[in-house]
């Protein structure tokens, strides 16, 4: 311990994906001490699997495109409960980090007049949802988020930004005050564990939709941060709040982009039938994605599904023809015809709504400065602590995300987030150190898995979790099933923290590094679990049986998850937006 | 249904002197599982085994391996593409230092990405809005952009393995060529003259190793015949 390593840095951003890497190219630029620590190189993050494209109002399919168009449709799209001064931001500033992405060269796909491409996606519409359907998610074919994701990284190698690649960050450390001064991280490659102290800690670890058996994400979705931040006693915003992408492909869970349906591909049922046309009259198969996903589900339930067992609809391309699919939407082609058997030129895909998108998280303003609460109810910013990209709740995404919302997001906040560090370091920031008794602590975890003896093991015990998650908090909940949830959850806790880790080796033990993940897949589920059974409502992608309806008098309102108590509080939405009227909260039809 | 041999290359730097291949025999009840699936059943027999993985869906270049021989990514390689005999040998990917069983030390193949300076250079002020791209020109990128790093085409290239060094290597070539072939890109003469030498691209025999192996389909030895046009158009 005594000879373990410090690494000293302004700012540590930890994950390297879209919105660290946006957030570590402000501060390279600004000359601060910075590094991006990331448990895979760079370019494997899962924003590299984003297809769709980048929702903007950049005003190139439509001139007369406004941003307060989009922000409405964000709102809207989010159950009501989105931030709607962080909407606001968003979509105001968004052109603006859109067109810095194009100038750093990202390879949009382009119109006849030399502009970026714009596609329609769900959810999406002109004149306050008064003008009939937009197209407004800018796109580089069906790999927007893999041309995105390397963008990036080509410029923060042109800013030589320092990469800790193949770290893992273990825990926080915090100081005697609670202020976050740092983590404990550990080099893959050697084993080596060392302590990063930074005036500025950046959580930029992406989602978690590893706690789910069936999931669009990456494997390495585990929800670091997430329990990092728990761990660290700090409260999680909506975490019951998890979107289900209508299409992921039957059986593997690989993500089929809404852009299929935004170039003109529609579901149907084994009838052949376009049942979205039953359920959202008006946008069909791009209305949000929570409303596609659960009629989806209707369908199956009510024996229209498709296969033999009938537990899945299909997904209908092959009459835009092979030249509109290998021109804008190559990769779905390439995907289907590895996972799913199928050339979509000729034969429709076989999906069925997959846990996609985290919309909860830590929750913090637009600068990324984390936010806990105190025993009133009170806001208060976490010293030390900022998040942004998936693992934050700013919250633009309220109760559902829009397709191509969750890449602008990642720009305008990572870019926020780190023109405000460059300005506090300048104001200057002095934390406390952190003792020798702070770092044990961040210490513990790490330090009990390397002195397990004996215990279940790692995969079996990820399995239970996902299968737990699977069945009591899907696309439709219910009380009986989700009070059964908690409480093999809370049984599996027990489990965990006596699981054991068998290989004790140090030069890139991978089982060590699942061992580690499975306690934040544990943080995650536990938070969503609790959350979920608490809000007595539907709304968005929390739809209840038990409570079929919105409810705007009790749960107009964000959810707070406190790890200590596990206990589940409540937190203001912002209705105040600076330069615009708010939106009030409409029934919500498509 | 006899169970699948899967021979394994393993090397742990803290207890062996030297790698070996380690035998196993695993039940894969018939189904046409991807090689990833595999080593993740193999991981549950021995947690010991080490491989890198992330998307698990063939796009973000993590899991390039060698398996009968022929590099690929593992989670986008179904066992009926490389299984010969009821039997699949996976090794890592060759040419490179091997950190631990399938995980190989890639340092010298980014040198070679980030030696051509994969970024956009462009010397006049920025508009606005986006520059201006047709459609045209737009297209000149496909299959260039789409490049994932997994390093299957430099690890599978001879002249690779003789000059990791100083042969820039088909990956890096391609990305030299989709920043020239960008027509937002200014730098065109300077990229040029970083590669004059007589190794960088030169030391390409044609060989096409890279396009046959390269899991997205991506051709780099006509990009590097572009480049090679460009060089000796660049020089008269």
């Amino acid at each position: 311990m005594s000879n373990m390593r410090t690494l000293t840095f302004d700012a540590i951003i930890i994950g390297g994906g879209g919105a660290g890497m946006r957030a570590a190219l402000e501060l390279a630029k600004s000359g601060k001490k910075t590094a991006v620590l990331s448990k895979v190189f760079p370019t494997r993050s899962h924003t590299v699997s984003a297809q769709g494209g980048i929702t903007c109002a950049i005003a190139s399919a439509d001139p007369n495109d406004d941003w307060r168009w989009h922000m409405y449709d964000t709102v809207k799209g989010g159950d009501y409960i989105a931030d709607q001064d962080a909407a606001e931001y968003m979509c105001s500033e968004g052109p603006k980090a859109v067109f810095e992405l194009e100038h750093m060269g990202l390879p949009f796909s382009r119109f006849d007049n030399g502009r970026i491409y714009q596609r329609p996606f769900g959810g999406q519409s002109k004149n306050f949802g008064e003008g009939g359907q937009a197209a407004r998610t800018c796109a580089a074919a069906d790999r927007t988020g893999h041309a995105l994701l390397h963008t990036l990284y080509q410029n923060n190698l042109k800013n030589n930004t320092t990469f800790l690649n193949e770290w893992y960050a273990v825990d926080l450390v915090k100081n005697a005050n609670g202020d976050v001064v740092g983590c404990i991280a550990m080099d893959i490659e050697t084993g080596e564990v060392v302590h990063v102290k930074s005036k500025a800690t950046v959580l930029a670890t992406g989602g978690s939709g590893r706690i789910y058996a069936s999931t669009t994400n990456a494997l390495i979705n585990t929800g670091d941060g997430i329990g990092m931040g728990l761990r660290a006693g700090v409260p999680m915003q909506d975490m019951e709040m998890w979107q289900f992408h209508p299409t992921g492909i039957y059986g593997a869970g690989v993500l089929v982009t809404e852009g299929c349906r935004g170039e003109g591909g529609y579901l149907i049922n084994k009838d052949g039938e376009r049942f979205m046309e039953r359920y959202a009259p008006n946008a069909k198969d791009l209305a949000g994605r929570d409303v596609v996903a659960r009629s989806m589900v209707m369908e199956i339930l009510e024996g229209r599904g498709c296969g033999e067992n009938g537990d899945h609809v299909l997904l209908k391309l092959d009459h835009l023809g092979e030249e509109v699919l290998g021109k804008r939407l190559p990769g779905i082609v390439e995907l289907s015809k590895t996972f799913a058997h199928v050339d979509p030129a000729r034969e429709p895909i076989p999906v069925v709504p997959t846990c996609h998108y985290m919309m909860g998280g830590i929750a913090t303003n637009i600068h990324g400065q984390a936010i806990a609460q105190d025993a009133e109810g009170k806001d208060h910013i976490v010293n030390g602590l900022y998040a942004c990209g998936e693992a934050a709740c700013v919250s633009v995404h309220g109760a559902n995300r829009l397709g191509g919302n969750s890449l602008l997001d990642l720009v305008v906040f990572g870019r926020a987030a780190g023109m405000f560090i460059e300005s506090a370091l300048n104001e200057g920031v002095d934390y406390l150190d952190a003792s020798e008794s702070d770092i044990e602590s961040a210490m513990k975890r790490i330090n009990r898995w390397n002195e397990s003896e004996g215990g279940e093991s790692v995969p079996e015990l990820k399995r239970e979790l996902q299968n737990i998650m699977q069945t009591a908090f899907g696309v439709f909940r219910e009380e009986k099933n989700m009070v059964e949830g908690v409480q093999k959850l809370a049984e599996l806790r027990e489990r965990v923290a006596n699981a054991h880790l068998e290989d004790k080796s140090a030069a890139f033990n991978t089982a060590r590094i699942e061992a580690l993940e499975l306690d934040n897949l544990m943080e995650v589920a536990e938070a969503t679990a609790i959350a979920a059974l608490e809000r007595k409502e539907s709304r968005g992608a929390h739809s209840r049986y038990d409570y079929p309806d919105r409810d705007d008098v009790n749960w107009l309102k964000h959810s707070m998850y406190f790890p200590s108590e596990k206990r589940v509080g409540q937190r203001d939405v912002n209705f105040a937006p600076k330069t615009v009227d708010k939106f009030e909260p409409k029934v919500r039809t498509y | 249904m006899s169970k699948l041999q899967v021979s394994l290359y393993r090397y742990n730097p803290e207890t062996d002197s030297a790698p070996y291949m380690q035998e196993f025999e695993v039940d894969t009840q018939g189904r046409d599982i991807m090689v990833l699936n595999l080593l993740e059943m193999l991981k549950e027999q021995d947690a010991t085994v080490a491989y890198r993985r992330s998307c698990r869906e063939g796009v973000c270049g993590s899991d390039g391996m060698n398996m009968n021989g022929r590099n690929g990514l593992a989670c986008i390689t179904p066992l009926s593409h490389v299984v010969k005999n009821n039997k699949v040998v996976l090794r890592p990917l060759p040419g490179l230092p091997v950190i631990r069983d399938l995980v190989v030390d890639m340092a010298l193949f980014y040198k070679q990405y980030e030696r051509i300076q994969p970024y956009l250079q462009n010397d006049t002020p920025a508009p606005a809005i986006e520059r201006l791209q047709s459609p045209e020109e737009r297209d000149k990128l496909d299959g260039l952009y789409e490049c994932i790093l997994c390093a299957c085409c430099s690890t599978s290239c001879p002249s690779f393995w003789w000059n990791p060094d100083k042969f820039v290597g088909p990956a890096g070539l391609l990305q030299s060529y989709r920043f020239l072939a960008d027509s937002r890109d200014t730098a065109t003469r300077e990229r040029l003259s970083d590669l004059e030498d007589p190794f960088s691209v030169f030391r390409c025999r044609g060989i096409m190793n890279c396009v046959a192996v390269c899991p997205k389909g991506l051709n780099p030895t006509r990009a590097i015949g572009k480049i090679r046009e460009m060089l000796l158009a660049n020089a008269t």
